[in-house]
């Protein structure tokens, strides 16, 4: 795997910190240093639906959350001391005002903020956040006050790519997976739900498409990004030229330069398909990736695929893939996993994890071969990160 | 003005009322956001459209529209509408 020992002796000296954001809340889980226990902190915003809990990996300390009530509008609120105290933004991700006067559409706002990235360590203080609907934004003031980025928002094509909230997945269209290259911070990639992969080099002036063979619903145009529906980008940290992602039609790889993504769920065991939500890589092996598949067969159950559930693993970039379930249900667990509802740490060796739409949190302290459950009973879970703390 | 608070934004005024001016209702909220930074936007979005679950109501009827005039010796109830489970 090629570890240095300078990164390995950095990781043994951080304790990891589970962020679960549920529909009525987020808890954090607090990992001694084996991985073996895990201390309960929340419910924090209890009722609040929590869509993405971030640590910081800049400082190892701010929290940011992503929220909203059935009644109230959309906020995000920011901690400096690990959740201990909470203040919401000053100003929230929100549209530009429409123009006065303005004909046809009326103007969009935020119903919630999805998605939270970190900026790179070279811009402290920059975090972007993606909505429903589709909108990207971005606080210069480590998520104090937030204001539309570039010209994405508001663009016509984009805006005819975006589709309206019927076009959307059943709990509101979203622009996700904001990845910041981390040797060029100009360089962005973003996921839309529906909308497509697109790429920007010129920090967000402008972005362009990345669909080239990237499969869409049959019948429908391939080469126009309305009917494309990315469900989770990723890239490899080891490897910043490589990307995966897990579609509404197939698991993708992607190395750069090339342009053109190639189908590597085709491998994946036929009765199991490559549908899915998330998508996880291993930090140190970009040859090694994670998958949750579910049933998008018929009407899209969104299960696991016949009441089994399993994470289904790569090491060798997509070529094969192996089961992974021990520890889990053998069976009758009609549950799936979110496409931010998995994640791994940095550890070696890796941790793996996953929160389920039944509220279950699993947890693998061995790359994937063996789950136990670290937590039941909590809310349909969302999001699932894993942050590491200074000791 | 008397605003009676829903409990959903007791978290910004930490009480069941709070006081706020203004001639219409869009001059009140924007008064009760000074008081209270941050509450108007939970209940008005950045188009001014009233959010789906919140309805203000003067003297028993509800107001639907922002400049609608409002009289200082009224009380403005702000209610959470039901927004299912």
């Amino acid at each position: 795997m090629g570890l240095d020992t300078d990164q390995t002796t950095l990781a043994a000296a951080r304790r990891v910190v589970l962020l679960v954001a549920t529909r009525k809340g987020a808890w954090l889980y607090h990992g001694d240093p084996a991985r073996g226990s895990w201390r309960v902190d929340g419910p924090h915003f209890l009722g609040h639906i929590i869509s993405h809990v971030r640590l910081d990996p800049r400082n190892g300390r701010t929290l940011l959350a992503a929220a909203k009530t059935g009644h109230l509008g959309p906020t995000i609120f920011r901690s400096t001391d690990l959740g201990r105290h909470w203040k919401e933004a000053a100003k929230p991700p929100a549209f530009a005002a429409a123009a006065a006067g303005a004909t046809g559409e009326v103007g969009r706002a935020v119903d919630h903020t999805f998605w939270l990235t970190p900026g790179p360590a070279a811009e402290p203080d920059v975090w972007y956040a993606g909505t429903s609907p589709q909108g990207l934004f971005r606080s210069d003031d480590g998520g104090i006050s937030w204001a539309p980025y570039s010209c994405l928002n508001d663009d016509l094509l984009y805006r005819k790519w975006m589709g309206t909230v019927q076009d959307g997945t059943p709990d509101g269209p979203k622009l996700h997976s904001i990845i910041v290259d981390p040797r060029d911070p100009a360089h962005l990639y973003i996921a839309m739900s529906g909308g497509g992969v697109h790429e920007s080099t010129d920090a967000g002036r402008s972005f362009r498409p990345l669909i080239d063979g990237l499969d869409v619903v049959e019948g429908f145009d391939r080469n126009d990004a309305t009917f494309h529906d990315p469900h989770c980008l990723r890239l490899a940290p080891s490897q910043p030229d490589r990307l995966y992602q897990q579609n509404h039609c197939g698991i993708y790889r992607l190395d750069r330069p090339a342009s053109t993504w190639q189908r590597i769920g085709r491998s994946m065991p036929a009765e199991v398909g490559d549908i899915g939500f998330p998508l996880v890589v291993h930090p140190r092996d970009a040859d090694t990736a994670w998958v949750f598949p579910m049933d998008g067969s018929t009407v899209w159950p969104r299960t696991s695929p016949g009441g089994k559930p399993a994470v289904y693993a790569t090491r060798d970039a997509g070529d094969s893939w192996q089961r992974l379930d021990a520890g889990l249900p053998p069976d009758e667990a009609w549950w799936t996993v979110k496409r931010q509802a998995m994640t791994a740490d940095a550890q070696d060796p890796v941790g793996l994890y996953f929160g389920t739409t039944s509220g279950e949190l699993w947890a693998s302290g061995d790359e994937g071969r063996t789950w136990h459950c670290i937590a039941r009973h909590l809310p349909e879970i969302y999001a699932v990160e894993a942050g590491e703390i200074a000791e | 003005m008397k605003v009676l608070i829903p409990s959903a934004l007791r978290s910004y005024t930490e009480s069941g009322w709070a006081e706020a001016s203004g001639a219409t209702l869009a001059d009140v909220l924007a008064d009760l956001d000074r008081r209270y930074p941050g509450i108007r936007f939970r209940m008005i979005d950045e188009q001014n459209r009233i959010r789906p679950h919140i309805r203000f109501f003067v003297g028993g009827v509800q107001a639907r529209d922002l400049s609608q005039a409002l009289d200082a010796d009224s009380e403005l109830l702000i209610v959470q509408a039901l927004s299912g489970g």
